[in-house]
């Protein structure tokens, strides 16, 4: 195989890890859906832990992200 | 990014109408050199200038008059301070007012780069590894030194949770010594990586609207908006989870887990 193919082929499984951060950020807005539809009155308080969760998983998703764009246009 | 000859040699955008990596490129505004140290006035080092300034005179100038009904712009300095103070108190508690001024002047720091950044032909400074690189290396270092003067040679204490049971201390301390040296790294790869995707996925979408042309780029337009609003969302976002993460590293320093 070409190098220049296997580059691209790997580019292309390493963005699978935005799969789990799908995955993740669901999890986290369902669960503070569930917790919020049971116990209106203590939703808001915990909207910024709702928001530093998405962020939080959002970014594991984007290391994929990060060792395809080195794959591509660094190595 | 790496040079951007290069991309434009293979792979580049080809018949793509829109590099989506060109807007991360630098150029130098004017050559300086000193001893072999490239130190050239960048439009990296521009936007940082004027995101300071910005910062300056939004929260000294509108201040100034200290009206006990603040006006627009005073409440907003009024509300940004009370924010991260807040911040501060919650995930650092009293002893953190310490750290205050350098918390609040990342905060702001970081959230002027990201919202510069979302302004049409500017350019992100964070979306470059090497400044979250340096700004979360030196939040480490002071960590690190803050905990040291704090609790001497017991802070290395940190490393071996107590109540653990001892034939599980070799494992845990390797586990905890590794999660705390990749912190600058996690914490700089995830600015980083999330303003750069950000960006490169609005320039892909603009892409679109242009080889689209005027029948079929109304609909990645309408997605571009979308994202757009997006985008601003997770240039506060990034900046408050870069700012809570500081605040917490201080307080796992300060009271040790």
């Amino acid at each position: 195989m070409e190098a220049e193919a296997a580059k691209y082929i790997g580019a292309g499984i390493a963005c699978m890890a935005l799969a789990g951060a799908g995955i993740g950020i669901g999890l986290i807005f369902s669960s503070y859906l569930q917790g919020a539809l049971r116990n209106p009155s203590a939703a808001q308080a915990q909207f910024p832990n709702l928001l530093l969760g998405f962020a939080l998983a959002e970014a594991t998703g984007l290391f994929g992200l990060l060792v395809a764009l080195i794959l591509l246009f660094v190595l | 990014m790496a040079s951007t000859d290069n991309i434009d040699d293979h792979h580049s955008a080809g018949s793509f109408p829109a590099d989506p990596m060109h807007q991360f490129e630098i150029s130098r505004y004017f050559e300086l050199n000193i001893g072999g140290l490239d130190i050239s006035f960048t439009n990296s080092a521009l936007f940082m200038v004027i995101s300071v300034i910005l910062i300056s005179f939004f929260s000294i100038f509108f201040v100034r008059k200290q009206a006990l009904v603040p006006s627009r712009m005073q409440s907003l300095v009024e509300l940004s301070y009370e924010f991260v103070s807040n911040m501060v108190r919650q995930n650092v508690g009293q002893e953190g007012k310490k750290y205050f001024p350098f918390i609040f002047t990342i905060f702001m720091f970081v959230l002027f780069l990201n919202m510069l950044g979302m302004m049409p032909y500017s350019f992100t400074v964070t979306s470059h590894i090497v400044v979250t690189f340096a700004l979360a290396f030196l939040i480490f270092l002071l960590v690190t030194a803050v905990g040291f003067i704090k609790h001497g040679v017991g802070f290395f204490g940190y490393f071996a949770p107590k109540g653990v049971p001892v034939f599980m201390l070799p494992l845990l301390v390797v586990i905890e010594v590794i999660s705390y040296f990749t912190r600058p790294i996690s914490l700089s790869v995830r600015l980083f990586a999330n303003m750069m995707a950000g960006h490169t996925m609005l320039k892909v979408f603009s892409g679109f609207v242009l080889s689209l042309g005027f029948v079929g780029g109304w609909l990645p337009l309408g997605v571009m908006v979308a994202f757009t609003g997006l985008e601003i969302l997770i240039a506060f976002l990034q900046a408050y989870v870069f700012t809570i993460l500081t605040c917490i590293y201080l307080n796992d320093s300060l009271h040790m887990h």
